[in-house]
């Protein structure tokens, strides 16, 4: 039983701390542990509310309603606090002249029609359609439009406003006080001679990237540290596979069998086999249809079944081609 | 080369602006997510947290297995979560053989990661487990009480680190004014041990007493846990400070046409609009009512009267 009373209650978040309560020793049982935790609790929340339903309180249609005075834990922000905008170039420029701003009406008097009409948009005062005539000045060059100049002249103002409108921006981005329905994009810079807008690169490019500079390293890029959620390298360019050191000379011996196959290819014991078969025949249908097609530019006619019956042929002619060198070797040997 | 980008719909507008930081702040949205592997009970609490803040918090349902809340790369993606849903508390239920239904709530500043508790979960006694009179449920939304008991919560670093986000994530919404008929739901967190919180959610029945205040009875309602602390990072001292800063209290409204003098007190400007004296109603127009012309009109009917008399008797 704590003697002392004073719990930290904080009406503002409807919040009630007692420091002082420690249990003795733990209840053997969960019930008991449950109770004697609740009736702790109740106590805190009598004390929560004899703060709260002692604030002066005001009627309202569901019930009595209480002004609550702010928390006092303070708790941290979830953003940072809002920087306040710096002036414009213009607003800088009219507080050290003195400048005051004048509210504008909405609708003003149109000489030419003798109406009222709105200051800017759809059937304005002063729009650059409505002139019948101007004037020709002494200053005036001949052969200038003054209608389109006048219209260039509003361009040029146009521009030059968004110009001064980007900088006010980005001025209050440096200092972090962009207002946030305001983001400035940063458009394709070409650095080239060119127009051409930057390729945009790959997932898959990128990744390639990163391996091709990974292999000018001494180990090839084996051992190099790679970020969180990169995949390993997959297997790119050669890779020797080398013979063991120790190994016995028996039936399995991968030695002999290597020695054996660079013989046999040298000497060519049995021709036959070293034949390619799969690349004769791409060889000799890509041949064929290419003559196919050059026919079929001349003729007009298609002959790529009756190049089926062929191939066997040229098999032959082609073990023959070998047979010559063969029997050559074996009467150097 | 820069271009401004800004909205072309006003309801995006509304939305980034609901999103910018502002001065004073509301509450803050909870992020529900889960890692690669979760147990039944992790799922349940998960699900009963999300039912207690329903108005403010966002349920993710698929598996994360890319967020390691301690590790210093694991937390790109719950930085790109809290960014995209604008949630500055999260809470990431994971569960593995080491660290059995493990709870991490975390804070957001700036929506980078601020700090962090670690909590197992033991002993979790789901809604549906509860008996009681369903009229004295609580509402969604209600603002609740909170008390923490426990010399513990005063002494360990762990516990009281664990105080605070537990006052963070229960707490709602920060209002001025509350209706002190909606107050029906309370959050009791004791400090059993020198790692273990019990928490629980009742629902409070008020009695009457004799005076104003009335007698306030919890009945257990909601889930109720255990929580062991198992880690916790506390904040940089330098982020911190930046994000206690409060605004000084400026006058937030200020009251147009109203100076205060030192001599005169409080003055205020009064603007009365131009006479438009063209406009403005001849107060002798009114029909009937001119006396002048009422008097000449019986004046001439009494000289009428009086000629025709003189006729007459002539």
């Amino acid at each position: 039983m704590e003697t002392q009373k004073p719990f930290q209650v904080d009406v503002g978040n409807l919040l009630a701390f007692n420091p002082f309560h420690n249990f003795p020793s733990l209840p053997t049982s969960r019930d008991e542990l449950v109770k004697g935790c609740l009736e702790e609790g109740t106590k805190l929340i009598q004390a929560v509310a004899d703060s709260l339903f002692n604030l002066p309180s005001t009627e309202d249609v569901d019930g009595p309603l209480v002004k609550l005075p702010p928390p006092t834990t303070k708790l941290p922000r979830e953003k940072h606090l809002p920087k306040p905008k710096p002036p414009t170039k213009w607003e800088e420029f009219a507080k050290k002249k003195g400048i005051q701003k004048r509210k504008k009406d909405k609708v003003l008097w149109d000489e030419q029609t003798g109406t009222w009409k709105r200051r800017f948009g759809y059937d304005r005062v002063n729009d650059d359609k409505d002139i019948p005539i101007i004037e020709a000045k002494m200053t005036d060059e001949p052969g200038e439009d003054p209608f389109a100049k006048r219209q260039d002249d509003k361009k040029k103002r146009v521009e030059k406003q968004e110009k001064n409108r980007l900088q006010n921006l980005k001025q209050a981005a440096k200092l972090g006080a962009l207002p946030s329905h305001v983001q400035l994009a940063a458009t394709a810079l070409p650095i080239t001679g060119t127009q051409a807008p930057p390729k945009k690169v790959t997932k898959d490019e990128l990744g390639n990237v990163a391996g091709m500079a990974a292999t000018s390293t001494a180990s090839g890029g084996k051992f190099d540290r790679k970020l969180l959620g990169e995949k390993p390298a997959k297997k790119q360019g050669k890779h020797r596979k080398f013979l063991p050191v120790v190994e016995g000379s028996g039936i399995g011996s991968r030695e002999k069998e290597q020695t054996e196959n660079v013989l046999n290819k040298l000497i060519s014991k049995h021709s036959h086999e070293i034949l390619n078969v799969g690349k004769a025949v791409t060889m000799y249908n890509v041949k064929k249809e290419k003559k196919a097609r050059n026919r079929k530019n001349q003729e007009g006619k298609s002959s790529s079944t009756s190049n089926k019956l062929k191939p066997k042929k040229q098999l032959h002619k082609k073990a023959a081609k070998k047979g010559p060198e063969s029997s050559k070797k074996r009467m150097a040997k | 080369m820069m271009k401004i980008k800004t909205p072309r719909n006003g309801r995006v507008r509304r939305e980034l602006e609901k999103r910018a930081p502002k001065l004073v702040e509301t509450g803050k949205k909870t992020l529900i997510l889960q890692g690669t592997k979760t147990s039944g009970t992790l799922n349940g609490v998960l699900s009963e947290i999300y039912h207690l803040k329903k108005g403010g918090a966002v349920r993710f349902t698929r598996k994360n297995d890319n967020i390691r809340p301690f590790e210093s790369g694991g937390e790109t993606s719950l930085e790109f979560f809290s960014l995209k849903t604008d949630c500055s508390i999260f809470v990431y239920g994971s569960h593995s053989k080491k660290r059995p239904n493990n709870l991490v709530i975390g804070r957001m500043y700036d929506h980078h990661v601020y700090d962090l508790v670690e909590v197992g979960v033991e002993n979790f006694k789901s809604i549906e487990s509860f008996t009681y009179d369903k009229k004295m449920a609580p509402r969604v939304g209600s603002k609740p009480f909170i008390a923490f008991v426990g010399e513990g919560f005063e002494n360990v670093d762990e516990l009281k680190h664990l105080k605070e986000v537990l006052l963070d994530l229960l707490r709602g919404e920060v209002v001025e004014n509350i209706n002190l008929a909606g107050l029906d739901r309370a959050y009791v967190c004791t400090a059993i041990s020198s790692n273990k919180v019990y928490l629980t959610h009742c629902a409070i029945r008020l009695k009457k007493s004799g005076t104003v205040v009335p007698r306030m009875e919890l009945v257990e309602v909601g889930p109720s846990m255990d929580l062991v602390v198992r880690r916790h990072r506390l904040p940089n001292e330098g982020l911190r400070k930046e994000a206690m800063r409060t605004a000084k209290d400026q006058p937030k409204k200020k009251i147009k046409n109203v100076s205060s003098d030192a001599i005169e007190g409080t003055i205020g400007k009064i603007y009365i609009p131009d006479q438009k004296v063209g406009d403005v109603a001849l107060p002798n127009k009114a029909k009937g009512v001119k006396r002048e012309r009422r008097e000449a009109k019986k004046k001439e009917a009494n000289e009428r009267a009086s000629k025709k008399q003189k006729e007459e008797s002539e």
